[in-house]
């Protein structure tokens, strides 16, 4: 299936939770509402002639103008098409739905963008730090972030 | 050879201080902990093994804290494990040394400027006694860096405590 | 014998009872094989429920050797200067990874390399994956009790070792493959040492086969451990030899590709239950050993067939990629090695997140580890083949 084809498809079954796409772009990608991503992932995994049964990887990003984002690369093992879903939420509301009922591997992928973006993922079955103490302040890779002076009696910076 | 130097010619009597007798046992039987952090693990193990073969000086991997002199801290130590280490120090009984194998361990690497999980060098938790630079050190600097420590503890005295 | 440990559905504490008639109740037991331990491949703490011997659920816990990989990226000047810290990701595979990251910033580039410099790249990566998977096998093999083939292991290890010094100067961490091209050209006499190297490394091959691949003892403790469905490992995510070794034939170097490894005449090894129940332990071994003879066939090969040029003409003066993002991945000895990079159209990157393959592949042993005994689970962890760099990156 092209890009084009699952946008059509997607578009015609979620209306409004597909917000934007760029499909001429070097990788096509697809946006979705973060407060569905659950339903629509669930549709791409389960869909004769989607199949996308391979979460390749699951990013966090901080776009520097108010704006979080999750991006999900998919793949299929059986049809062996790819697509890329975007969902971009606020910083002062980040919630985005949880799919680690989807795939499994989403589940630590969600809490390392949890760690590091303080993004929540909705529905997650154990959402904490993985990578950060789990009391470290803050959320490290968002763009505004300080290092902290001193962590646990520890100096921090050089 | 050390003690050995001072034996009488075909006798079996050695006259050595006490010091140096205890300082020459001490330093022939470094038992390390068999503890790697990370790159600098892949390069003691292969200081271990047999194309440099750290056994031949008396070090001995040994797994528990508690049975080992020397602490070869190989590899970056971040801020989760930087309390483990202190802990595991604290488990080790003294005599104990450290050494800080590698540029991660000194002084925070490659990761000083913008590391904001990495303890910038051991010797914010731990006494070290020998550093070996690199990144990552060849195996034979990690036993040239050894041998310093050897040299270290051959000049060890029982009357005047180290730190 | 086929005998799967699996914990029954229907597993309830029940109590025992004592000679005189009184119940007698067992508990569970949290036990911790903490962060520093010989079996766990490095700084990985693993919390185990038991009840007695039997592990009822792992918990594992990393993070402890998280050294910011991201954030310097984001922070470097230039896009060549994130191949250091790329390195230091996987650091028993530096040359796959420095690949992959390359491979992404070329993709944005819209940028063909030589055929030399490809040529060049599958004989580092492949010679790499020897490497890595020495490794793998050497440790797997101490973590058994047999310390003999870790031995043998690491002296051809130090050959390849021999190799790349030759060529880069550095043993573990070598920062060669760039953007564009490799950093240096491969030195007289390479081709040589390569090939008597390829040929030798078989006879050791042969000597570990003897020793260990069908040893009893070996297979005891290790057939029908840890078994791996097909399903569970692709919703998993997990890849090469897990995957591989559950019996599903994917390997990206063929199916998704990049490289000139079309070009040369090699097989997946895929894992089919010769000793025990396909996507056991033993399994995803057996492919390990597999690939090794494989990748030294491409070394050879790829030595044979290698042309002249320049490997630095086609390194761009200044990297200014138009904004966008990519997510390319490679065949790692771990598995699916992928970087997702975002660009802003500065010389800085906007966003480098690299797709650890140990990262996902750990995730799934929860799943394979429940009803084993705690012995057991150091054969999975070892057969998982961690490298904690990577995990935390």
């Amino acid at each position: 299936m092209t890009p084009q084809e699952i946008h059509d498809n997607l578009k015609a079954k979620f209306g409004t939770a597909v917000a934007d796409a760029k499909l001429d772009a070097i990788q096509p990608w697809i946006g979705i509402a973060p407060g569905r991503t659950l339903e629509v992932c669930q549709f791409l995994y389960t869909e004769i002639g989607f199949e996308f049964d391979f979460l390749s990887c699951l990013s966090g990003v901080d776009y520097n103008d108010g704006k979080l984002g999750v991006v999900y690369h998919l793949f299929s093992m059986t049809q062996k098409h790819k697509i890329v879903l975007k969902a971009i939420c606020t910083k002062e509301q980040p919630h985005v739905q949880s799919v680690s009922q989807v795939w499994g591997t989403a589940n630590w992928h969600e809490r390392e963008a949890f760690d590091m973006f303080g993004i929540v993922f909705d529905g997650h079955p154990d959402l904490r730090r993985i990578l950060c103490g789990d009391d470290y302040p803050g959320y490290p890779l968002r763009k505004d972030f300080k290092v902290p002076e001193f962590y646990n009696g520890m100096k921090v910076p050089y | 050879m050390g003690i050995l130097n001072y034996k009488f010619e075909n006798s079996n009597i050695v006259i050595a201080s006490l010091d140096g007798l205890l300082n020459w046992a001490r330093l022939s039987s470094l038992w390390q902990m068999q503890f790697g952090l990370a790159c600098c693990a892949i390069e003691m193990m292969a200081a271990s093994a047999s194309n440099f073969d750290m056994m031949r000086f008396g070090v001995i991997p040994r797994a528990t804290p508690r049975q080992c002199d020397v602490m070869i801290v190989s590899g970056t130590v971040t801020l989760k494990m930087a309390t483990r280490i202190k802990r595991l120090f604290d488990q080790m009984p003294e005599p104990r040394y450290v050494i800080s194998m590698g540029s991660c361990s000194n002084c925070g690497g490659p990761y000083w400027e913008h590391g904001y999980h990495v303890l910038k060098g051991v010797d914010r938790v731990i006494p070290v006694d020998v550093y070996v630079p690199g990144c990552p050190p060849r195996p034979e600097a990690l036993l040239e860096g050894l041998i310093k420590l050897q040299e270290k503890v051959r000049q060890e005295s029982l009357v005047k405590r180290t730190a | 014998m086929k005998e799967t440990r699996t914990l029954p559905t229907d597993y309830v504490n029940t109590p025992g009872r004592t000679s005189s008639g009184r119940t007698l109740r067992t508990d569970e037991m949290i036990i911790n094989m903490g962060p520093q331990h010989p079996s766990t491949h490095g700084v990985l703490r693993l919390e185990i429920v038991v009840d007695g011997e039997i592990v009822i659920d792992v918990i594992p816990h990393i993070g402890y050797l998280h050294r910011c990989f991201e954030k310097h990226a984001e922070h470097m000047t230039n896009y060549q200067q994130v191949i250091p810290y790329a390195d230091r990701m996987d650091y028993l595979s530096s040359m796959n990874n420095d690949w992959a990251y390359a491979l992404a910033v070329e993709k944005l580039l819209k940028l063909e390399v030589p055929d030399r410099v490809q040529h060049i790249r599958v004989i580092m990566a492949e010679l790499q994956r020897i490497a890595s998977h020495l490794i793998a096998v050497g440790t797997y093999a101490i973590d058994m009790g047999a310390f003999t083939p870790f031995l043998w292991c690491f002296r051809d290890r130090e050959r390849i070792l021999d190799l790349f010094e030759m060529t880069c100067g550095a043993r573990l961490l070598y920062n060669y493959i760039w953007v564009g091209g490799v950093s240096h050209d491969l030195p007289p006499g390479f081709a040589e040492k390569a090939k008597d190297f390829c040929k030798d490394f078989r006879k050791t091959m042969q000597e570990v086969t003897d020793v260990l691949t069908y040893n009893e003892i070996f297979i005891k403790r290790t057939a029908n451990v840890g078994v791996l469905p097909k399903d569970v490992a692709i919703n998993w995510a997990c890849s090469g030899p897990m995957l591989r070794g559950s019996g599903v034939d994917w390997d990206l170097r063929r199916d998704d590709p990049y490289g000139v490894y079309h070009k040369f005449d090699w097989k997946v090894q895929v894992g089919r239950g010769e000793v025990g129940t396909v996507g056991d332990c033993w399994d995803r071994y057996i492919v390990r050993m597999n690939e090794m003879e494989e990748s030294a066939r491409l070394v050879e090969q790829a030595l044979a067939s290698l042309p002249e040029g320049n490997v630095q003409a086609a390194i761009p003066k200044r990297i200014r990629p138009e904004a966008g993002d990519v997510y390319v991945r490679s065949e790692s000895p771990r598995g699916e090695l992928g970087f997702y990079v975002i660009s802003d159209g500065t010389g800085s990157p906007y966003r480098v997140k690299g797709r650890a393959p140990a990262f996902v592949n750990l995730s799934v042993l929860p799943e394979i580890s429940r009803g084993a005994m705690i012995a057991d689970l150091v054969a999975i962890v070892g057969s998982v083949d961690i490298v904690l760099g990577e995990v935390d990156r």
